[in-house]
């Protein structure tokens, strides 16, 4: 199973290497040592391997990421997942902004925290954060689920559209046209499998989270409305 | 004397209060909504008309227009990109989305750059089978909003064009008004359908030039390093703009400036912000020849460029290509007067008409609508903007060759002489028959 060191060799190298295996690949199991908080690891992989990166990595790992496992085993910059269209990314650290920004697939989680507008304008992507996260997250959230065990910055949801949020902490609050919303129990199943598939089934009790989503004022335009604007 | 001998004061409108202005009021008034329009801005700015091209006589010498080669292929992304885009014209198709035209016009738009050896270039909304099968090269719009954003859509374009802003709206974000949100569009954009497309006016993943250098050597890395990576720029602050995107990493800059078009932004915005072309171009140049960048980081500029004598003029200034998008969807077939009855019908009429967000654009480009959009025949209108774009870049030559010059980049800001002091001022050339350029020392 290749091990790669980035003190030894470069980021262009893995890129290339990790980009150009194929859907057979025997290759399914890659080690990154010393990232020492490099930029756009693992960013454009499209094959079924698990990469795991021994350390803190910088802004977009794991960027437009299909099909891979990416285990972050420290803590990931700006823009981890970004776009990613499907796979796994678990970040064992906290993220910073912008965490599974615009992502439209697959499932990123946070074991930490993640900061601000985590999950902006999400597109179909799950994901899960076990702390807390920042202001504007979700703003302007178009599909997928946001799970946050702990709490939610300001102005969670703004502008949303069908994205759903779970959130178990205090929200400090919600943003332009995001209320809360009945959980039903379409919702707790739901919720329920997300964190299984984040490891915590049994741990966390899905009844203590409250859902939030798109109020739908601003579906349309309507100068009624003109203070959410 | 009686009252029979004074004439009534003959009526006099306000310049301020005008008829345009006070029908804006009654309108905002009577519909609780500002005016959403598309296209450029419509009064009158300074611009290419302002400028002159000196013609050889004694002292420069011009070339045969028929014997005597005119080169004018351009090369675009030598800075970092290890594929460059290599066109036959320095006349591009700027970025026009799906959603805003009907596929269509997006078919149509690839063929007929392709015919005339250019490029077109996606939009907000991702990138269609049509388009990118019928175009030769495709420049791939890398937006805040992220529609239908997907790495096989990157790496299937010959170039990325990351766009911070556009001339009609600098600062601004969007907003696709839900006539227009078909099932396709919903799909392609993750959205239900019929509903408002708000857009962002911030990219969501970086903040800055610091983070942008970041975020383009992740573009960079996706995409194996061979494309070149255009940054576009609404012109607002073009010598500035033009050096952060050299410093972030840019192999093309491609500066709007506010005759830039639009598929539906307000009013207020289109004719209120940004800076006209003229205008813009020389602190841009200005920045790259600062830098020791000028020809190496390519420039294109866009916004309201019309004829060969507008791309002659813009390369002249310091640019190495200009882009088109209203005068291409013109040549297509927009606002013609075919189909004037059906212009009256909407409340305007042909060569007006600017509603392109409500969807019932006759024509057949500034729509969804099946039985609207069929109307434009793409191998017909392809045709069309071939033509035109064959006919610009003929003009250019004829003027370039008059120049006494053997490719359309080696014109130069020597070869113009202005109009007016506002034109001279703007493009940094001499009023006509002096040699005074205003703002300049002696």
């Amino acid at each position: 199973m290749p091990v790669v060191d980035l003190a030894k060799t470069s980021l262009r190298e893995l890129n290339m290497a990790l980009q150009q295996l194929g859907p057979t690949t025997n290759e399914t199991d890659w080690t990154v040592l010393n990232p020492a908080g490099e930029h756009a690891i693992a960013a454009g992989v499209d094959a079924p391997v698990t990469i795991t990166i021994a350390g803190p990595v910088g802004y977009y790992c794991g960027g437009m990421n299909k099909q891979a496992t990416v285990l972050v085993e420290g803590s990931a910059g700006q823009g981890v997942g970004e776009n990613m269209m499907s796979g796994l990314i678990h970040v064992k650290g906290d993220a910073s902004q912008s965490a599974g920004a615009t992502g439209r697939g697959g499932l990123l989680i946070v074991e930490g925290n993640a900061s601000a507008r985590c999950g902006i304008s999400m597109k179909g992507i799950d994901i899960v954060v076990k702390g807390g996260i920042g202001h504007l997250s979700a703003f302007m959230g178009q599909s997928g689920r946001l799970v946050v065990f702990g709490e939610a910055g300001e102005a969670l949801g703004d502008s949303l559209y069908e994205a759903r949020l779970y959130v178990r902490g205090p929200v400090a609050g919600l943003g332009a046209d995001c209320i809360e919303k009945e959980m039903r129990d379409e919702h707790r199943q739901e919720l329920f499998e997300l964190i299984k598939a984040s490891g915590e089934a049994g741990t966390v009790d899905v009844s203590e989270f409250r859902r939030y989503g798109s109020a739908r004022k601003l579906y349309n335009f309507n100068i009624d409305n003109v203070e959410a604007y | 004397m009686t009252d029979k001998d004074w004439l009534p004061t003959t009526p006099r409108k306000s310049a301020t209060f005008d008829d345009y202005a006070l029908s804006e009021i009654r309108r905002a008034a009577a519909t609780g909504i500002y005016d959403i329009r598309g296209g450029g801005s419509k009064r009158r700015l300074p611009n290419f008309d302002d400028l002159l091209l000196l013609g050889a006589s004694m002292t420069r010498y011009p070339l045969e227009g028929y014997r005597e080669k005119c080169g004018t292929e351009v090369t675009l992304g030598t800075r970092f990109a290890k594929k460059p885009l290599q066109l036959a014209i320095p006349i591009t198709i700027a970025g026009m989305s799906f959603g805003s035209l009907s596929a269509q016009a997006k078919e149509a738009l690839g063929r007929g750059a392709s015919l005339a050896g250019t490029s077109t270039t996606t939009g907000d909304g991702g990138m269609t089978p049509e388009e990118r099968g019928q175009s030769k090269h495709l420049v791939y719009q890398y937006l805040p909003s992220r529609y239908g954003m997907n790495p096989d859509d990157l790496r299937r374009a010959d170039a990325i064009e990351i766009v911070i802003g556009q001339g009609a709206k600098p600062g601004g974000g969007g907003m696709l008004l839900g006539q227009k949100i078909s099932d396709r569009v919903a799909e392609m954009r993750n959205l239900p359908k019929g509903i408002d497309q708000r857009s962002a006016c911030r990219h969501p993943d970086w903040t800055g030039a610091d983070d942008l250098e970041i975020k383009i050597h992740e573009l960079r890395e996706i995409t194996n390093w061979e494309k070149p990576i255009y940054l576009k720029v609404g012109a607002s602050r073009p010598y500035y703009d033009t050096a952060l995107a050299v410093k972030s990493g840019a192999d093309v800059v491609v500066l709007d400036g506010m005759q830039g078009g639009t598929a539906a932004t307000q009013e207020v915005f289109i004719e209120h912000v940004g800076i006209p072309l003229l205008a813009a171009i020389r602190p841009a140049v200005q920045a790259l020849q600062d830098l020791g960048m000028h020809r190496k980081v390519q420039l294109i500029v866009s916004g309201g460029i019309r004829n060969g004598a507008d791309v002659a003029k813009a390369l002249a200034l310091g640019a190495d290509a200009v882009a088109i998008g209203s005068a291409a969807l013109a040549a297509l077939g927009d606002n013609d007067p075919q189909f004037e009855a059906e212009y009256e019908r909407l409340g305007t009429t042909a060569g007006a008409y600017d509603d392109w967000h409500e969807g019932k654009d006759p024509a057949g480009i500034t729509t969804q609508t099946p039985e609207l959009a069929a109307r434009l025949d793409p191998v017909k209108a392809g045709r069309r903007l071939a033509n035109y774009l064959k006919v610009m870049t003929l003009e250019a030559q004829t003027l370039a060759r008059a120049c006494g010059k053997s490719h359309l980049h080696n014109l130069e800001p020597e070869d113009l002489v202005a109009l007016t002091i506002e034109a001279a001022a703007m493009a940094r050339v001499p009023l006509a028959g002096t040699e005074w350029i205003p703002g300049q020392r002696f």
